[in-house]
C-alpha cells in the first residue's frame, strides 16, 4: 500500500516525504472528493428517473383508528409506518430516523413519533421534526386510496413547512 | 540590510505557498460533499449537478498548484548551472 510506504507507523521503515508527495495526496484526496460529488449527481439522475412502483399497503377497513401496521416501501430494505389518525385520514412515513436511521415508533398517545436512540421527536401528523437532534423531517409516504385499498405510490423527502 | 533571498529557498516558499492554497481548496471541498449529501438526504436533487461542477473546477486547481509544485520543485533540485 502507497499509504503505508510514505507514512509508516515503524521508526525504522520511515521515509522522508517530500512535499511533491505531500501534495500528491492532497491532490488525490481533492479528486476523491470529486469523486463523491458525481456519485451524488449519479444517484440524484438515476432516482429521479426510476421514480416510484405504486404498492397496495392495506386495505382501509383492515386498519382502525390509532393503529399502526408496519410494511415496506419502496424496497425490502425500507420498514414504513402507516397510521389511520382519523376516520378519513391516513399517513405513512419511512420507519428510519433521519438523524443516524434508527427505527422510530409511535408514543402511546399516537400523536409522536418517538426515536429512541437519541430522544428525537417527530410529529404524527405531519414528520416534522418536534424535537431531538434529527436534521429533517421524516420521508412521507405518498397514499393514495382505490377500491377500499390503501396504495403507496410515492416518497417525499421534501422539506416541509412547520 | 538582510542578505539577499536564495533561489532555492523562495521556491521553497511558494510551495509552501501551493501546498497551503491546496488544503484550502481541499477544505472548501469537503465543506461542498457534506452539504451536498445533506441536501441530496432531504430530497433537493437541483444541487447535485452545480455542486459537482463547483467540486470539478476546485479539483481542477489542486491539479494545476500540483503541477506547479513538481516543476518548481525539480526546478529547484537543478544545478545552478544548469537552470535556464
Amino acid at each position: 500500500m502507497l499509504w503505508r510506504e510514505e507514512f509508516s507507523v515503524h521508526a525504522a521503515e520511515e521515509r522522508y516525504v517530500t512535499r511533491r508527495q505531500f501534495g500528491k495526496f492532497l491532490v488525490l484526496t481533492s479528486l476523491g472528493m470529486f469523486v463523491g460529488n458525481l456519485w451524488i449527481l449519479a444517484r440524484s439522475l438515476w432516482r429521479s428517473e426510476k421514480g416510484f412502483p405504486p404498492m397496495k399497503v392495506a386495505n382501509a377497513a383492515d386498519v382502525p383508528v390509532g393503529s399502526v401496521k408496519v410494511f415496506r416501501y419502496p424496497g425490502a430494505n425500507d420498514p414504513c409506518l402507516l397510521m389511520r389518525t382519523a376516520d378519513d385520514r391516513f399517513v405513512a412515513y419511512s420507519q428510519k430516523c433521519t438523524h443516524l436511521s434508527c427505527a422510530v415508533f409511535p408514543s402511546e398517545d399516537g400523536k409522536r413519533l418517538e426515536c429512541p436512540c437519541h430522544e428525537g421527536y417527530f410529529s404524527a401528523s405531519d414528520g416534522r421534526v418536534l424535537q431531538g437532534p434529527p436534521p429533517r423531517p421524516l420521508p412521507r409516504i405518498v397514499l393514495e386510496q382505490f377500491a377500499g385499498g390503501l396504495w403507496a405510490v410515492g416518497v417525499d423527502l421534501g422539506e416541509r413547512d412547520s | 540590510m538582510s542578505a539577499p533571498v536564495r533561489p532555492a529557498s523562495r521556491s521553497l516558499t511558494a510551495i509552501d505557498g501551493a501546498i497551503a492554497l491546496i488544503a484550502v481548496l481541499l477544505i472548501v471541498q469537503m465543506w461542498l460533499l457534506t452539504a451536498t449529501l445533506e441536501a441530496f438526504l432531504a430530497g433537493h436533487h437541483g444541487v447535485a449537478l452545480p455542486a459537482a461542477i463547483v467540486s470539478a473546477v476546485l479539483f481542477a486547481g489542486c491539479v494545476a498548484l500540483y503541477l506547479f509544485i513538481d516543476r518548481a520543485d525539480r526546478a529547484s533540485r537543478q544545478p545552478s548551472g544548469e537552470r535556464p
